[in-house]
């Protein structure tokens, strides 16, 4: 471990997606979106679904666009001296969404929340609504 | 006596089903060999999230106003068992074990006045236990497990079932009954309670070496106090939840491995029976031949002398 770099980890239930150094890492808490770099007091919270920000050795945050953006649908953050690990249920590389294909979902999203009779059913796909449309923002950004 | 041609067929059938077992077996152990990995996979997430509750667990009073999901109902009268067992049969007593262990559960509770309700993930829990428990069965499950991977989203369709039958009230007790993989021989089915979770019950899991280390190092230095955002009670609630799902989804891959590996034995009995049928079938059936020449000599013979 280099001194000055922060051990990330983003776990998901079905593999550790990410385990590597970084300079920072953003992370959209519930009450706020935060940077972590190495050394950060001791802390525990819940992310809302957002945009995870890796900032590589090297880069300058107050400037560049991070390294690595990976969305996540949620999920929990803990801190402590030996790093930063996230718990996300769903988490996918920025980079891997393509826009034209979210407008499609989220139209057709929409064209069901139409046809939707049932509370739980229309719950269900804003809900979905709401996550797509947050996907889109993070290919926009 | 049966006649050569009856010898022949049966052998040829055996040696056919011999075939197919020990590809069964083949196939098994590569899907063992997957699920296994899966499970391994899963590891650090269970892991993590078993260091955060307990964590979090430590700095919160667990009063009455806490989670349901781990104090309870108040009450114990109503239980639910999940049943976890595979879609699909030919692998030894897998699902029966299983299945016999939740009958005797559900069976202890009832002698003990309390209604017991189920839940089936896999076909076999579910024509198995409706003939005895038709109505008792809520909602099952099928096409989970014995696919070449179990997916979170999957599992968590039964999690989401699960909670929102506890949000509405409707069970005290969650108890949730599998075959644990343990090696490739043994898979004893268990009965684990995750509603109302029992946090101390978690503390075996953590004994990782990693979780060691890092204790020891809370330990020996100045001790951080844990900053907490939003306040501990609301991260536990939101953790509490998820952490059903990480137990049912464990309870998934350890059972989807388990089923491979009781096929895996079942099918490796199965062909080293057929090729012992076979040997004895063969001998019969030289024996018969050998019986049938020694007639015709017989008949030759008396017919030569007759003349």
């Amino acid at each position: 471990m280099t001194d000055n770099l922060l051990n990330f980890e983003l776990v998901s239930p079905e593999a550790r997606l990410v385990s590597e150094p970084v300079k920072m890492a953003v992370i959209p808490g519930e009450e706020g979106v935060m940077g972590v770099g190495v050394g950060h007091a001791s802390f525990v919270v819940t992310l809302k679904p957002g945009v995870v920000g890796l900032f590589a050795e090297g880069q300058d945050f107050t400037k560049d666009i991070p390294a690595r953006r990976i969305f996540i649908a949620g999920g929990f953050a803990d801190i402590s001296e030996a790093g930063c690990s996230i718990l996300a249920e769903e988490a996918v590389d920025v980079v891997t969404f393509d826009a034209a294909k979210l407008e499609q979902e989220l139209s057709n999203l929409n064209e069901d929340l139409g046809i939707a009779q049932e509370e739980t059913d229309k719950a269900r796909i804003q809900a979905k609504i709401a996550m797509t449309t947050l996907k889109l923002q993070a290919v926009a950004a | 006596m049966p006649s050569l041609r009856t010898y022949r067929d049966r052998i040829k059938s055996v040696k056919s089903t011999r075939k197919i077992t020990s590809a069964m077996k083949m196939v098994a152990a590569s899907k063992l060999r997957r699920a296994q990995e899966q499970a391994e996979a899963s590891q650090p997430y269970a892991q993590a999230m078993a260091d955060m509750l307990s964590r979090v667990a430590k700095n919160v009073v667990i009063n009455a106003s806490s989670s349901k999901l781990l104090v309870g109902t108040g009450d114990d009268k109503r239980h639910l068992i999940v049943a976890v067992t595979a879609d699909r049969g030919l692998c030894g007593g897998f699902n029966a074990t299983l299945v016999k262990a939740v009958r005797e559960q559900v069976r202890l509770l009832q002698a003990e006045d309390k209604e017991v309700y189920l839940v089936c993930v896999g076909r076999k829990a579910r024509d198995l236990l409706k003939r005895s428990f038709g109505q008792r069965i809520w909602q099952s499950f099928t096409g989970i497990t014995g696919k070449s991977r179990v997916e979170f989203v999957e599992a968590n369709q039964v999690t989401q079932f699960i909670l929102e039958k506890f949000e509405a009230n409707e069970f005290d007790v969650c108890t949730l009954a599998y075959n644990k993989f343990e090696n490739v021989l043994s898979q004893p089915p268990v009965l684990q309670q995750i509603i109302p979770f029992d946090l101390s019950a978690e503390e075996p899991v953590q004994q990782d070496n990693k979780k060691e280390q890092s204790e020891k190092v809370e330990f020996e230095g100045p001790k951080s106090p844990y900053d907490f955002e939003p306040e501990e009670e609301r991260i536990l609630n939101a953790l509490l939840p998820r952490n059903i799902g990480v137990q049912i989804y464990r309870a998934l891959l350890d059972s989807s491995a388990g089923e491979q590996a009781a096929r895996m034995t079942a099918m490796d009995n199965a062909t080293r029976n057929a090729g012992e049928m076979i040997k004895d079938l063969t001998l019969q059936y030289n024996r018969a031949r050998q019986a049938y020449i020694t007639k015709e000599l017989i008949e030759i013979i008396s017919g030569a002398e007759a003349l």
